[in-house]
């Protein structure tokens, strides 16, 4: 009834049962479809949804942003805290410069201007975590601006095609990380841990450029590419070194955007697009049913995997910011436009920086394409796997197989057993060499194709045997002996004499060379196979 | 007398003149005799004679070898801090039951560039609260009175002042005060709007405010972060100028402070009147509307009236 209604109110000059049918079937069967790819189709097909993110990345540094504490993750309680951090009365902030080296290599990175002078205020609110009362941030002029995210993810029909976006990103600043609240439900209280306040983070405010949790997964996986190549964060989004929080509304296209909402809770990027997508479904609905959206926060619960509202924001904050008295503009320079006197130490070099930019994700797949001669979507697969292309990599250049043999035994055999086990690529039981040694007796001739499959498996089983031990001891290797393949042949085309009638049939010489290599386990030398039995079944 | 001048007792300290220890003593005993001023809210008695003892030992292992160099020149030297500069294992309060039992784990730069001399940190002294202030009457621990009060009240035993006293001015009324008194040789004070230059001038000592970002602000608890600096109080130019060169300086623990040229002048102790120029603003309305143009206009008539006619052509 609600898509009737709807379908009323955007079609009027459409006859009426007509386009209400229409619509009721529609809505039937989108309600059917839950995980297909067409989430990103609208409820209405007029409402389309916006989605903005705000992501909040650790800085991967062994100090934190403006005192000397040392950055851990997992240690004992309020052991990582320095006199600053716990706001003695007194203290003053010092700025750490590998964050500040950080934050330039990421904006340079995401194709950002980099703001050579910024500055830092002071944001004011009151939580027990943050024992300043305030937390140090760039709200006036952050170090970077105007900035692209440009990411890639598999789609199409048959999710094979890679394909390619773009975000803005609005800007990126440094800001202090507050502490950890931890609440005790059973003894009513809150205990503190200040190990995490003041480490340092950058803030990427982005445009709402996203229409989808799709869209926002795959933007969130490659800028998690981008940091951990960089270096520059961790990018661990369970760990909280990548938090991610996203703004979502609906609006009709053309129309002013709608109401947004902010969902925090997020900690994989899985979830991040179940949010999205429950949240976007959930503002639609609300809409249609004549009801108006609150600008306020919801968290997500994964368990029922909706979103709930946050108990209260107490309206709109104040946050009274102001400069930071303490620390003066950040200025950054290039080389050979450094004022005289200045301490070496004391200055960052915006060109050097970039000249130290390591290979960025995008520009890794493009090589692998066109140095192996792989297709985009395996080149895809793997830079989105943490260390396969590195894999790939060096199986390549320890084998004589080429590249495009090797791609399919990574990208198949090798993930699927990972993927089984759930293991990470540098946990795999087969390591590179050993798949590059099955492969070189492949090229040689020593084993079949479809034998070479069981010894791999064989090896994830057995890791410290070698692929020559297995062969042997399982009798894997190729048959080639023309003789005992005649025979074999002869003796595999007696025993299905209805094929035999239909001559030239490719379907049935599939059939019997899958007999043959079933009698031989695997290990009949494919080619010489179907020599002989095309010469058989045409005779 | 050697009483009056850090650097003056410094000869005497090297000189073994005076013992550090006699010197530490005397100026606490002066404490508790001027203690109806309430210039101090904590006298660090027993850290002072420890300190004290220490040099003096150093000062007698050393001296017989004939090798003794004083850390610096005011190894010995008693002097006390305004109670916002955060003081390691001595309680800071900033005049302030908020802050009442705290004891920082750490000292503010300046204090410590004066411990490094070898000088001897007497106690901490009240202020208005959190530096708030400009008479040293807004303290939790009691107002300051003016050493001074006696000239306004009229003459009255030394001992004992009663509910008519002066304001010693602020917010570093107690630094002043100590100076003044003469239980210490220094004291560093605080000033952000004039609290070190204000009560300087009501106790009748001298109060130098620095430069902004040439002295280190870490361990100064703050009252506005954008214009504090530490002052130094002291009761001759000279040795002002002899502290200001001491704790200046970058502190990397403060990103705000910046480097600044050492001072190439030595001022002497000694001043020849004849050749001194004597400056007076002749913007009288600015006294006259204060209501003070009678006490102020006959005390210029009287000084000028004092000295040589040619000092002040525009007479």
């Amino acid at each position: 009834m609600a898509a009737a209604s709807a379908g009323f109110i955007c079609n009027v000059n459409v006859p009426k049962p007509v386009v209400i049918k229409l619509f009721s079937l529609n809505h039937v069967i989108k309600r059917r479809l839950s995980t297909s790819v067409t989430r990103c189709q609208s409820h209405c097909p007029q409402m389309v949804g916006v989605v903005g993110l705000e992501v909040h990345a650790q800085i991967n540094s062994t100090s934190k942003l403006f005192s000397g504490s040392q950055v851990s993750f997992s240690s004992p309680p309020n052991s990582r805290v320095s006199y600053f951090d716990a706001s003695l009365p007194g203290t003053l902030p010092v700025l750490n410069r590998r964050c500040v080296e950080a934050a330039v290599m990421t904006g340079l990175a995401l194709n950002c201007t980099i703001n050579m002078k910024s500055l830092f205020d002071r944001k004011h609110y009151f939580y027990a975590d943050m024992p300043a009362g305030y937390q140090i941030t760039q709200q006036r002029l952050p170090i970077a601006v105007s900035g692209l995210l440009i990411y890639s993810h598999l789609g199409g029909p048959k999710r094979n095609q890679v394909i390619s976006k773009s975000i803005r990103i609005k800007q990126i600043q440094l800001e202090q990380d507050s502490g950890k609240s931890l609440h005790d439900e059973h003894q009513s209280q809150t205990l503190i841990d200040l190990n995490r306040a003041g480490v340092g983070l950058m803030e990427l405010v982005m445009e709402p450029d996203m229409s989808c949790g799709e869209e926002a997964a795959a933007a969130v996986r490659e800028l998690q590419l981008i940091l951990q190549a960089l270096g520059t964060c961790q990018g661990n989004m369970s760990e909280g070194q990548l938090r991610v929080d996203a703004n979502v509304s609906v609006h009709r296209p053309g129309e002013p955007l709608g109401v947004r909402t902010e969902v925090k809770n997020i900690n994989s990027i899985r979830h991040l697009a179940r949010a999205i997508d429950h949240e976007i479904q959930r503002q639609m609905e609300l809409l249609e049913q004549g009801g108006v959206v609150q600008n306020e926060t919801r968290a997500f619960d994964q368990k029922t995997g909706l979103t709930i509202p946050m108990r209260d924001k107490e309206g709109l904050q104040d946050y009274r910011f102001m400069p930071e008295p303490n620390l003066p503009p950040l200025l950054l320079y290039v080389s050979g436009r450094v004022p005289a006197g200045l301490d070496p130490s004391q200055v960052v070099l915006v060109d050097r920086v970039k000249a130290l930019l390591p290979e960025l994700p995008g520009v890794r797949r493009e090589r692998l394409v066109e140095e192996y001669g792989i297709l985009p979507e395996h080149s895809y697969t793997l830079v989105n796997e943490d260390g396969l292309a590195d894999y790939f990599e060096t199986v390549v250049k320890a084998t004589k197989a080429e590249p495009r043999k090797v791609i399919g035994w990574v990208v198949k055999e090798l993930l699927s057993n990972l993927n089984q086990q759930n293991l990470k690529v540098n946990q795999s039981l087969v390591a590179a060499r050993a798949l590059a040694e099955l492969l070189d007796l492949l090229e040689t001739g020593h084993v079949s194709s479809t034998a070479a499959k069981v010894v791999f498996q064989e090896l994830w089983k057995n890791p410290e045997k070698g692929a020559e031990k297995i062969i042997q001891e399982q009798n894997l290797g190729l048959m080639s002996d023309a003789a005992t393949l005649q025979i074999i042949c002869q003796k595999v085309v007696e025993s299905h004499p209805e094929e035999v009638d239909i001559p030239k049939n490719v379907i049935v010489l599939n059939k019997l060379m899958g007999q043959v290599q079933k009698e031989t386990k695997g290990r009949a030398d494919p080619v010489q196979v179907r020599a002989i039995l095309q010469e058989l079944t045409s005779s | 007398r050697s009483g009056r001048s850090p650097r003056r007792v410094s000869k005497a300290l090297r000189e073994g003149r005076v013992s550090a220890t006699d010197l530490c003593r005397k100026c606490l005993q002066r404490i508790r005799e001027t203690h109806y001023l309430n210039a101090y809210i904590s006298v660090t008695e027993e850290l002072a004679m420890q300190q004290a003892e220490r040099r003096r030992k150093l000062r007698l292992l050393r001296g017989y070898t004939f090798m003794w160099e004083p850390r610096g020149i005011l190894d010995g030297v008693p002097f006390s801090v305004k109670d916002n500069f955060c003081t390691q294992g001595v309680e800071t309060t900033c005049a302030s039951l908020m802050l009442k039992g705290y004891t920082p784990p750490f000292n503010a730069t300046v204090v410590q560039k004066l411990l490094d001399q070898g000088a001897v940190l007497l106690g901490k002294t009240n202020l208005d609260e959190f530096a708030m202030g400009s008479g040293s009457t807004d303290s939790s621990f009691g107002p300051v009175r003016n050493p001074w009060s006696e000239a306004v009240t009229g003459g009255r035993s030394s001992t004992e002042l009663g509910s008519d006293w002066a304001i010693a001015g602020g917010s570093s009324g107690g630094s002043a005060a100590a100076v003044a008194s003469l239980s210490c040789y220094l004291s560093l004070g605080s000033d952000t709007g004039g609290s070190t230059r204000n009560p300087g001038a009501l106790c009748g000592v001298v109060a130098l405010k620095p430069t902004y970002g040439v002295l280190s602000r870490h361990g100064l608890i703050p009252l506005v972060n954008s214009m504090d600096v530490p002052g130094i109080l002291t009761r001759r130019v000279c040795d002002a100028a002899i502290v200001l060169d001491i704790l200046r300086g970058p502190d990397e623990r403060d990103s705000t402070t910046v480097p600044s040229p050492a001072l190439d002048c030595a001022l002497t102790e000694e001043l020849d009147l004849t050749r001194i120029t004597v400056g007076i603003p002749q913007v009288t309305d600015w006294f006259q509307d204060a209501g003070q143009e009678v006490v102020v206009s006959s005390a210029l008539a009287g000084t000028a009236g004092g000295l040589p006619s040619d000092l002040f052509p525009w007479r």
